[in-house]
């Protein structure tokens, strides 16, 4: 949250943006949807910052904020000390070259009657960043670095496989040269066994090329893989947000605290603190009044109906938007560390291991629990 | 050696999206025999003079009404024209009324659509409100309406079919491009800095076309039709240059006593209606993206 002499990145001050969910019938709006509400941050360049929260909580709508593809009601992103929201048409599509855009779903990002070289190519041409005669030996050299091969170039998206699709279009958003990337959702609708894949090829384009990320998640097992800086954000506001380490080890919202307690860790035998919220995510349309948690929160007092709990930084830049912080008190085990395995289960591996399964020594009536 | 064999590999495998329809188009037979029956019409058409046994439009007080016969295959008309001649000239009128018309329809149509679906709100208010309205009268009649406002001549049909066709091609253009619109390729477009007219251009106007191809057909085939009809009225082509319009409306004078006079065009037009709708129906399924293949 500190500045050094440059600005940062990409700062948001008190970003809004509402849409219209209700229309009179002389189209006259009648309910909006708050669906992000005043957000404030800061990402420096090189960093990864995730934004968290359930479906609906508006991280894709900050993320379209953050990159000037929906225009907030109030509020202003700066990206490198320039506001998007004052640039000119023209200006604005040349900055867009240094601030890309990852979609969750492959399968749709790509436009189908575009072969994946013109595709990569495009924003080469569009930006001029390449003479003609070069474009064909760029290309070739982006699908490399995420893994493809030059060949793939003359072939159209439907040949290939969600993965591998997402490489293309990380290979396309590298095209440009890109400063920041938002990622939203990147991995959620691959493969579990092509995730890994994927976050380790975002993590080492960051390490080599200096990029800073916003990654937008709901798996915060992906998030802690990857993120320097986690925001936590419910019903369209940020309720906590601070470095990785502190919001996994110290969460110090109910809201955090629920999410992390509900992450599920391959280690059933261990004690662990469980968190469960009441209730359902009030709509957005109407959210209760003062702390939007209220209703659900087990620590709620009287004062959290009324008013809405500012975010307050610590000097370790941990902010928590919470009223009853210090009631609340530290916590438990929310994140069992994955033990090693099972002795039984270690037994039963070996088991396998050494000889061939044969009827008689079926392990299923022997190693029950 | 290997890394050639490789190379060719990896081309055979490339297919585009265009290439992949007509490979599923292939596959259908009412679509591929549609198609034969159009190739075979233009060819017709353009090689008309060379196939016609007999001048069109020369007439003869011998051979008024003339049954189908080895010299005349289709009979001869109240003048004693030759039929066969005068329906493969008038495949000229019937297939140009239909191409041209609906490529006025696309010309005016098409952009008009993008407007609509991709342009500012204002535009799409007004171009809906006048679509509504053009759709709100009967396909024939408002052709109809706007020939006889123009004149009678064939190019003037030509006219008023394309105009008339006009709406079909705003309304379809503007849901397909609405829908392809919030597709995430074109966001994407957007976030690399493309332009709003390269947007439209390049990223959605391309996957609106299969959809465009087909109603193409289908309207050729109306457009066809709506030109006999104006032709039978005397609105299109006009005497003596034969049209399958104008020859049914002679015709029907002498239906009792000379029936093959609207045989022969009626079947024409039957035929060219009929291809061009097993080929819009063909080319439907063939982008059909629930069919795999």
């Amino acid at each position: 949250m500190k500045m050094g002499g440059k600005p940062p990145l990409l700062a948001a001050t008190d970003v809004s943006k509402h849409f219209v969910a209700r229309r009179s019938i002389f189209g006259t709006p009648r309910a909006s949807v708050k669906a992000v509400d005043g957000v404030s941050l800061t990402l420096r360049a090189g960093e990864t910052l995730a934004l968290v929260g359930e479906s609906g909580c508006g991280k894709s709508t900050l993320g379209r904020l953050l990159l000037h593809l929906i225009t907030p009601d109030q509020g202003a992103v700066r990206f490198e000390g320039q506001q998007l929201s004052s640039l000119p048409e023209a200006a604005m599509r040349g900055l867009r070259r240094h601030m890309q855009l990852i979609f969750q779903d492959p399968f749709a990002s790509l436009n189908p009657r575009m072969t994946v070289g013109d595709a990569i190519a495009e924003p080469l041409i569009l930006h001029s960043l390449v003479p003609p005669d070069q474009r064909k030996t760029r290309v070739a050299e982006l699908l490399k670095q995420v893994g493809l091969r030059p060949e793939h170039a003359a072939r159209y998206p439907h040949e290939f496989s969600g993965g591998q699709r997402q490489r293309i279009v990380i290979a396309r958003a590298l095209a440009g040269e890109p400063k920041l990337l938002v990622c939203d959702e990147p991995v959620s609708a691959l493969d579990v066994s092509i995730r890994a894949q994927i976050l380790n090829l975002l993590r080492d384009l960051q390490r080599d090329l200096g990029l800073a990320l916003i990654f937008i998640s709901h798996d915060l097992a992906v998030v802690k893989h990857i993120a320097d800086r986690v925001a936590v954000m419910y019903l369209g506001r940020i309720v906590e947000s601070g470095p990785a380490e502190t919001i996994f080890a110290d969460p110090r919202h109910p809201y955090t605290r629920a999410l992390l307690s509900a992450i599920p860790v391959a280690a059933p035998q261990q004690n662990r603190q469980r968190i469960v919220l009441a209730g359902d995510v009030p709509s957005p349309i109407n959210p209760p009044p003062g702390c939007h948690l209220h209703r659900r929160c087990p620590y709620a007092s009287t004062r959290c109906a009324t008013d809405a709990p500012a975010l307050v930084t610590d000097t370790a830049g941990h902010a928590v938007a919470c009223h009853n912080t210090a009631e609340i008190g530290p916590v438990g085990t929310l994140v069992p560390t994955e033990s090693a395995h099972d002795p039984r289960l270690d037994r039963l591996i070996a088991a396998f291991e050494t000889s061939p399964p044969s009827p008689q020594s079926s392990p299923s009536p022997g190693v029950s629990p | 050696m290997s890394g050639s064999l490789v190379a060719t590999a990896e081309a055979i495998r490339v297919e585009s999206p265009a290439r992949r329809a007509w490979r599923r188009l292939k596959r259908r037979k009412g679509a591929m025999v549609g198609l034969g029956i159009i190739i075979l019409l233009v060819l017709m058409a353009i090689f008309a003079p060379l196939l016609a046994p007999y001048d069109p439009t020369q007439q003869s007080w011998s051979l008024v009404r003339k049954a189908p016969s080895a010299a005349h295959w289709f009979g001869t008309d109240e003048v004693g024209r030759d039929l066969f001649a005068r329906i493969i000239y008038g495949a000229r009128a019937s297939l140009s009324a239909g191409v041209i018309s609906v490529g006025i329809a696309i010309l005016i149509g098409v952009p008009l659509g993008l407007i609509a679906g991709y342009g500012p709100a204002w535009a799409d208010i007004v171009l809906s409100r006048i679509t509504d309205a053009m759709l709100a009268c009967p396909f024939l009649i408002l052709a109809i309406a706007l020939a006889a406002f123009l004149g009678p001549s064939l190019a003037n049909a030509m006219i008023a079919i394309g105009i008339t066709a006009t709406p079909i091609f705003v309304r379809l253009t503007r849901g397909q491009v609405m829908s392809v619109k919030v597709e995430d390729y074109v966001e994407s477009a957007r976030a690399i800095g493309n332009p709003k007219w390269r947007i439209a251009l390049v990223h959605i106007l391309p996957n609106v076309m299969p959809q465009l191809l087909v109603q193409i057909t289908l309207t050729i085939a109306t457009a066809v039709i709506a030109e006999a009809s104006l032709s039978f009225l005397g609105l299109g082509q006009q005497p003596p240059a034969p049209s399958w319009g104008s020859m049914l409306n002679a015709a029907q004078r002498f239906l009792t006593n000379a029936p093959w006079m609207a045989v022969s065009p009626g079947l024409a037009i039957f035929l060219t209606v009929l291809s061009f709708n097993l080929l819009g129906d063909g080319l439907r399924d063939a982008f059909d993206p629930r069919v795999r293949d």
